[in-house]
């Protein structure tokens, strides 16, 4: 078959025909895998939420906050067992990475301390920064571990800051990064907590 | 021309990595590990086998001068295709690739393999290249990214060989990659003469 001639009418019906079934088959796939990546993310995240908190019976509706007006607003998962309150699962984030963005989920109980954690997204250097996630909840090395801890007992800054977490080793922007997620999930759980009880007793 | 030797040149002869040295975003940034490098290669076999196809089929129906941009958007729709299909179906994977996915679009593999062979051949021959030159890619992010997660981390595939204590970190950081494919692209080289 010989080629198509270059005119302008040509040019711009290839154009046209081309993108036009590539958005055409866009569109297919992406309503073919839509449901798919909602409940992908959504498993993810409710996997993520069960890992941190204490043991609960349902979850209740989340909300956001916003802290600042700069900042994007942080969602708040709470958990109860019964009527009582257990715990707030914290999407919190920081974008002081090595790297830039890190999502982590924290677990905090109902006396105010860190049950757990997970981080959920970060590009942070593999084999440095990456290590976040098992670092901090190395019980055998208290200084360095954050579970069971809170602000008010621990500074949540790294001891080359003044604080009193040991940073993972040559990766302290990462550390500090976290500590800064974790710093900011703990705001959030004060600024809910009381509003909270209050309403889910209320009801 | 042999089909074979159509689809095995891709492996060692025009190896996209150790000897086009094409697509070195791509091999230097996602190789920390093995299996980055697998899912990476594996996504772009994909990308270039249905695009290879694709402009072969229809390489009479383009007019010359609009060639590149139609080539373009057809490479794009097959990556947006397979970043959905892992955001759906391999999240873990999707979250460790991320960024480079997108990016398979300005990978100069594929588009070069649609301009240089895939919209002068046909179909069949088109469609052997694009998965040689795609499971090449793979095996040399395979290897790269092998080496580099057993020197570095110590692991391979995620399986522990040896001791962290003993790993040199340098080499899952960035001139880690140089180092290691510097080695690589001699040792090839030596192959070649053979």
């Amino acid at each position: 078959m010989a080629k198509r001639e270059s005119t302008f009418i040509n040019m711009v019906l290839t154009l046209f025909v081309v993108t036009f079934v590539a958005a055409a088959a866009l569109g297919f796939v992406y309503d073919l895998t839509k449901d798919a990546i909602e409940a992908a993310k959504m498993k993810a995240q409710s996997e993520a939420i069960e890992k941190v908190l204490p043991e609960y019976d349902e979850l209740g509706e989340s909300f956001k906050i916003a802290l600042s007006a700069s900042e994007d607003s942080i969602e708040v998962f709470p958990a109860y067992s019964g009527d009582k309150l257990v715990g707030l699962a914290v999407k919190t984030f920081t974008n002081k990475g090595f790297s830039g963005f890190i999502s982590v989920m924290a677990g905090i109980d109902n006396s105010g301390n860190l049950f757990g954690y997970e981080v959920l997204e970060h590009a942070e250097t593999p084999g440095l920064g990456s290590k976040m996630n098992d670092w901090f909840r190395n019980t055998g090395k208290p200084a360095q571990n954050v579970i069971g801890k809170n602000p008010q007992s621990h500074r949540f800054e790294v001891t080359k800051d003044g604080g009193d977490i040991d940073a993972i080793t040559a990766s302290t922007i990462t550390s500090r990064a976290f500590l800064d997620a974790l710093t900011r999930a703990f705001e959030a759980y004060n600024n809910t907590n009381q509003q909270l009880e209050t309403k889910k007793t209320s009801l | 021309m042999n089909q074979w030797k159509n689809f095995s040149k891709g492996f060692i002869k025009e190896n996209p990595v150790f000897v086009l040295l094409l697509g070195m975003c791509p091999t230097l940034g996602v190789t920390s590990s093995a299996i980055n490098g697998l899912g990476m290669g594996l996504a772009t076999t994909f990308v270039l086998l249905m695009s290879n196809i694709v402009v072969s089929l229809i390489k009479s129906q383009i007019p010359d001068k609009v060639r590149i941009p139609s080539f373009i958007v057809i490479i794009a729709a097959f990556v947006t295709v397979v970043q959905l299909v892992m955001q759906a179906y391999v999240p873990e994977l999707y979250k460790s690739l991320g960024l480079f996915i997108p990016l398979i679009v300005v990978n100069c593999i594929v588009l070069g393999r649609a301009e240089a062979f895939a919209s002068k051949n046909n179909l069949v021959t088109a469609a052997v290249d694009g998965l040689g030159i795609g499971l090449g890619f793979t095996f040399a992010l395979v290897l790269l990214g092998g080496i580099r997660e057993l020197l570095g981390s110590g692991k391979l595939f995620d399986i522990i060989i040896y001791s962290e204590n003993y790993v040199t970190l340098l080499f899952v950081l960035a001139p880690g990659a140089f180092i290691v494919l510097g080695y690589l692209i001699a040792i090839i080289n030596r192959i070649k003469k053979d």
